[in-house]
């Protein structure tokens, strides 16, 4: 028996030392399984807590996960927010401030580069988490567009923008339907009015003010929050992880994302992927889609030939790099990017890209999935998979 | 059967009443060739790949398992698949593979031969693996064609030394 799609989904090419998150110590010192992920020594469990259990605890109760592996940065300046509507398809001039919302990076052809969440703050101040395994690729980028941007026109005469990236400091998200119960007991905050996509300064017990955005990537009600460098442990120690708080790893995060109907970026998306194909078509904005003005914008509204779907398969999960047939047939459709059995239904969920032609893309589309030179039927179902339950007032 | 290789798998004083019940039958046909306390009927060794095969000597069937640090490693077992019954096997091939949330993992055949035989309860209660992994969660039976094949298998504590498994 070889653990092999274990390794496959959950490590990284080990060539450099991997980074630690400001957390790292406290997740030897709770017995966490530290595995390589995007760069970084992260949990994938904790102690002898399995995966089912751990994923049912956040649907049940109360997770915390350290996504300090995450890359947090500030973009600052006058012309901060035509930049940033220049770098993705979002409207960003229409959100109002303390508002998040889920963007992506494009490349020259529309391909996605990144999917982030943009917080406005203001239209000078943005913060925009991206993913650690994009860490170098986005940064690159970053760095190209704002030197190019600084000295054009718009920046000569408006002013510049600067990004500060916000290395060492924690991020961790604390996510399930009791999320919001435990984070009150810590806080004057009436968090009734922090509904979901929004973000506030909040005051903590111990007179701490931490940057708190409501949401998160489990499809629960849930937070992610800031922490500075050096208070980091001592917040998730003596605050946030408290009965009945429990630790929850990569494993968790990977099957509570993929019910939820969520891309994990190198599996469901990359720069060969158009918003469009992914289904994420709705972050472009409605005028956008008309005006453009944004990097990519021509590759990236193209009508896609492929679109990423939801299915059902009978038998054995389908994971990722299983091919999709149409029924009885060689034509192929597609290939699965991300697949389990899902705890929650007791079934197995997957996703993946299937061929517009032909209707198979479409929901209640029969399609067949080949796993170990067998083939299972499928079925094209809708997403989530379990319905999120977001607070929204 | 079951009740044998139950008993032979867990250490201390069982071990020699196991053997003493599996050995009553075979003793009365057979010439006893070897003092009865060397003779070993029931062997049991394992693979680096985590599977175990226990072998019986007068049967020449062979049930496979993965080994309890396999489940650990896999946490809840959801699905398996396995070889159908009559198919024949060679040591080290593809004969079927476990399913947990986390992971599929492949499982290899330790020895050659026949499949004779699949676990059934299996295909409802594939928690059985992590329950009861080298027991009643075991896998196939294999009609073992070259016994000598298990010499170059692991003993428990080469297997264990290998993992640093504590006993």
């Amino acid at each position: 028996m070889f653990l092999r799609s274990l390794v496959r989904r959950f490590a990284t090419s080990a060539a450099e030392p991997l980074r630690k998150t400001p957390l790292y110590d406290f997740h030897i010192q709770n017995g966490g399984k530290m595995v390589p992920f995007a760069g970084y020594s992260m949990p994938l469990s904790y102690g002898d807590v399995g995966q089912v259990a751990s994923h049912n605890h956040v649907r049940s109760s109360v997770g915390l996960f350290d996504v300090g592996h995450m890359v947090q940065s500030n973009f600052r300046g006058p012309t901060a927010q035509p930049f940033l509507e220049w770098l993705t398809p979002s409207a960003l001039s229409g959100l109002s401030p303390y508002t998040s919302t889920l963007s992506v990076l494009l490349n020259q052809n529309g391909g996605i580069i990144d999917d982030t969440i943009i917080t406005k703050h203001a239209e000078d101040a943005f913060y925009v988490v991206t993913n650690a395994g994009r860490r170098e690729r986005d940064l690159g980028w970053f760095t190209e567009k704002i030197d190019e941007w600084n000295n054009g026109e718009r920046a000569k005469k408006d002013g510049p923008v600067e990004m500060e990236v916000l290395d060492g400091w924690g991020l961790i998200a604390l996510q399930g339907p009791v999320a919001a119960a435990y984070l009150q007991s810590l806080t004057s905050f009436d968090l009734r009015t922090l509904t979901f996509g929004k973000s506030a300064w909040i005051p903590i017990d111990g007179g701490y003010t931490l940057h708190v955005a409501r949401g998160g990537y489990t499809g629960e009600d849930g937070f992610e929050i800031s922490i500075p460098p050096q208070s980091t442990t001592e917040i998730v120690r003596d605050l946030l992880s408290r009965d009945p708080v429990q630790l929850t790893g990569l494993g968790a995060r990977d099957s509570l994302r993929l019910e939820a109907g969520m891309c994990l970026y190198g599996q469901d998306l990359d720069e060969e992927t158009t918003p469009l194909e992914a289904g994420l078509g709705w972050v472009v904005g409605k005028e956008r889609k008309i005006a453009g003005g944004f990097i990519g914008f021509e590759g990236a509204l193209k009508t896609p030939t492929r679109r990423r779907v939801g299915l059902e398969v009978e038998g054995a999960p389908a994971r990722q790099g299983a091919k999709i047939y149409s029924p009885g047939t060689g034509v192929l459709l597609g290939v699965v990017t991300s697949g389990i059995p899902s705890p929650t239904l007791g079934k197995n969920i997957a996703m993946g890209y299937v061929s517009v032609e032909g209707g198979k893309s479409k929901k209640g589309a029969e399609v067949e999935v080949e796993v170990r030179g067998k083939r299972r039927q499928a079925k094209v179902v809708g997403m989530p998979f379990v319905p999120t339950r977001y607070w929204r007032g | 059967m079951q009740s044998v290789l139950r008993n032979v798998t867990k250490a201390g004083p069982l071990y020699s009443l196991a053997r003493n019940i599996r050995l009553a039958a075979p003793l009365t046909q057979r010439p006893c060739v070897r003092p009865q306390f060397i003779r070993t009927l029931v062997t049991k060794r394992y693979t680096k790949d985590h599977e175990t095969v226990t072998y019986d000597d007068s049967t020449g069937i062979g049930i496979v398992t993965i080994t309890n640090h396999a489940q650990s490693s896999l946490g809840d077992v959801v699905f398996v698949e396995l070889a159908e019954i009559g198919t024949e096997v060679e040591q080290g091939g593809h004969i079927g593979a476990v399913e947990s949330v986390k992971a599929a993992s492949d499982i290899y055949a330790p020895v050659s031969g026949l499949v004779e035989e699949i676990n059934a309860a299996l295909a409802s209660q594939p928690g059985l693996l992590n329950k009861s992994p080298e027991e009643k969660g075991w896998l196939c039976k294999i009609k073992i064609s070259d016994p000598s094949e298990l010499e170059g298998l692991l003993t428990e504590e080469q297997y264990k030394a290998e993992y640093n498994i504590e006993s």
